[in-house]
Parts: structure tokens; sequence; C-alpha cells
């Protein structure tokens, strides 16, 4: 564990959440929600965490990514809040 | 500044893990839109496995792999033990005591010290979390296409309005 890395990470991670949650777009905030699960990934790998990390690459970060979007093709693209 | 050193830095992952769990939890209940609440239950789940991986993390420890390095001490205890093990399987009338000593033999022989490696068991078990949390998230978003179907939109607001007053897809 990196402690300089792991604070810098950290603090990435929640400025991310906050703008996935803020951005009207949602198609805008799942590509930030991928961002966010590659920062997560990272934290991961740093922490010592290996196979939750390529797991969350893999499954996190692709698969959910490209769930949400289906979803937002086959809805609407534009959210109230 | 003393508070910072003995509380905040030493434990920054938990801090985190306190506060994108509680923007998750916002989220969930005052987002108006479907998929909003969804991003924000995909937070909340992320944050409670940093908590978990958080717990296994020990200061100067490295990942959770054996490395197969045979240097010269190594190969002539492994000898040993060989010749011990063959020597315990001639004897077989103390077989439970000499079995309890063999194992404890092998592990200080080898020189494996837990303090070296992060603990992986947190580890298993948040990659059961990870699926599970993202079949979690198909389910709803599946969910979430079929109310639009029913009620043309994904905002909270309005379907509840369709349903208050009696709109398609409500069969009550």
């Amino acid at each position: 564990m990196i402690v300089p890395f792991d604070i810098i990470i950290l603090i990435f991670l929640v400025i991310t959440a906050l703008i996935s949650l803020r951005v009207r777009d949602l198609l805008g905030a799942t590509m930030i929600l991928g961002v966010y699960s590659f920062l997560i990934c990272l934290l991961w790998a740093e922490m010592g965490a290996v196979d939750v990390a390529f797991t969350e690459a893999a499954v996190g970060a692709g698969v959910s990514t490209v769930f949400m979007i289906a979803t937002i093709y086959h809805t609407r693209r534009h959210s109230s809040d | 500044m003393e508070f910072l050193n003995a509380s905040v830095i030493p434990y920054f992952n938990y801090w985190i893990y306190v506060v994108l769990m509680m923007i998750g939890l916002h989220a969930m209940i005052t987002k108006n839109n479907l998929i909003k609440k969804l991003i924000g239950m995909s937070i909340f789940q992320t944050a409670i496995i940093l908590f978990y991986v958080s717990i296994g993390v020990k200061t100067g420890s490295t990942i959770p792999i054996l490395e197969h390095h045979h240097d010269e001490g190594h190969a002539e205890t492994a000898h040993a033990v060989a010749e011990s093990g063959d020597h315990h399987a001639e004897e077989t009338d103390h077989e439970k005591s000499d079995h309890g000593n063999n194992e404890h033999a092998i592990e200080a022989d080898h020189g494996i010290d837990p303090d070296h490696f992060a603990n992986p068991l947190p580890h298993v078990l948040m990659l059961t979390a990870i699926v599970v949390g993202v079949s979690t998230l198909g389910v709803a978003l599946a969910i979430s296409q079929s109310i639009y179907k029913d009620f043309g939109s994904l905002e909270e607001n309005e379907i509840l309005a369709k349903i208050k007053q009696g709109g398609p897809g409500v069969d009550v």
C-alpha cells in the first residue's frame, strides 16, 4: 500500500462520484461512472487485491457500463436532475 | 493537525468509505430519475466493497501470491522435510504427534510470514459481491426499461402522477 497514491485516488473517487450524480446527460453520467470504476480498480490493485481489481475492470467498468448504455438508448437520455 | 495525523491519514480509506456510502444513499433517496438512483446504488455497493478490502490491507505487505524461489537454504530444508516425511511413512505408530510436529516444522522452515501478504479472505468474499452487484444492476435496468414502456417516463414524479390518475399499465 502506497499512502500518497492511495489518498490521491480516494479524493478523485469522491470527485467523480459527485460529478456523475450531478450531470444531467445520462450518457455522460454513465461515462463518468466508468471513470469511477476504473479509478476504484486502480485503488484495489494498489491495495494488493489484484483479483478484485481485474474483476472490477472487466465486470464493474465493462459490463455494467454496457448495460447502462443499452438502457439509455432504449429509454431517454435526458434526466431532470 | 494532531487530529489529522492521528485519525485521518491512517484511516483515510474508512473516512472515504463513509463519504461514498452517504453520497450513494443520498442519491438513492433524493434523485428523481431512476437511472440516477441506480448510479447511486452502484456507488453505495463499491463503498461497501472498499470497506471490506481495506480490512485486509497491512502496512508493508504485498499481493497474496507465493513466489517459488529455491535458494540454498530452502532446498536443504525441503530435502530435510522430504526425508522426515519418508521416515514418517515408515513409522506409523506415533502418527498423530509426529504429524503435528512435522507440520509446524514445515511452516517454520519455509519462512512464510503472513505479515508480508495482504489478507486474501476479504478479497475473495468481495469478488462474489462484485458479481452480485452487477446482476442486481442488470435486473434493475431491465425493470426500468419495462417501466419506461408502460409509463413513457423514467422520472419518479411523472410515474407517480400517472399511477394516481390510473394511467396505462396500472392494473389496480
